[in-house]
């Protein structure tokens, strides 16, 4: 199995995995999760336990690591032109590069804001209910950001390569 | 003035939105 194969193949392949778990997710917490939680936090009793209990820290569990997992996948196939695209210094480099820097700014919001306010929230760091209350409201609005900046990620990354690149940006 | 974040389709147009402006950004940036 040659370097390449690695690189680009198998590279792309586990990039493209990882990266639907990572934005898979992120959409059901966004479009499903947010709004069912509301829902079940106003029906009497409460019913929103179990999904709190059981499917919330599953899912963040493999929310965060494919958000890992799809990083490094694509740092390994930019490999060494990972300078010309983040420092934007090469034409057919410049797409990508916005995609990798808006896919950057998503795991800094996951690793950095999402996922130390969730634990609060989910109570496996201890935290008082004024803590809970504004950690809540900081992995809302990162969550809700992350989904704003998906859109324009994935509109660069499937813009970034070959034919796709001349034909929505010009030769 | 509300936060658009705060709402599902507030994000979406928001996400819309910045992807028209980063693609005129990337077209300048690359001569096109």
């Amino acid at each position: 199995m040659s370097m390449e194969f690695i690189q680009y193949g198998l590279g792309r392949w586990v990039h493209i995995m990882a990266g639907v778990m990572w934005i898979g997710l992120l959409y059901y917490f966004n479009f499903v999760q947010v709004d069912a939680l509301k829902k079940a936090a106003a029906d009497n009793p409460p019913t929103g336990a179990g999904i709190t209990k059981h499917v919330a820290p599953r899912a963040l569990f493999f929310f965060r690591w494919a958000a890992v997992v799809t990083v490094l996948m694509g740092a390994m196939m930019l490999g060494d032109k990972i300078g010309l695209a983040l420092l934007f210094r090469e034409r057919a480099y410049i797409p990508i590069g916005i995609g990798a820097w808006l896919g950057l700014i998503m795991l800094f919001n996951v690793w950095v804001l999402i996922w130390p306010n969730q634990k609060k929230i989910l109570g496996f760091t201890p935290a008082t209910d004024e803590e809970k209350n504004k950690a809540r409201r900081v992995a809302f609005l990162a969550s809700r950001t992350n989904t704003m900046l998906s859109m324009p990620m994935l509109f660069f990354m499937v813009a970034s390569g070959g034919i796709f690149r001349r034909a929505i940006f010009g030769g | 003035m509300k936060n658009p974040l705060d709402s599902l389709w507030g994000t979406v147009i928001s996400g819309l939105v910045l992807t028209v402006v980063l693609y005129f950004l990337a077209r300048s940036m690359m001569g096109a």
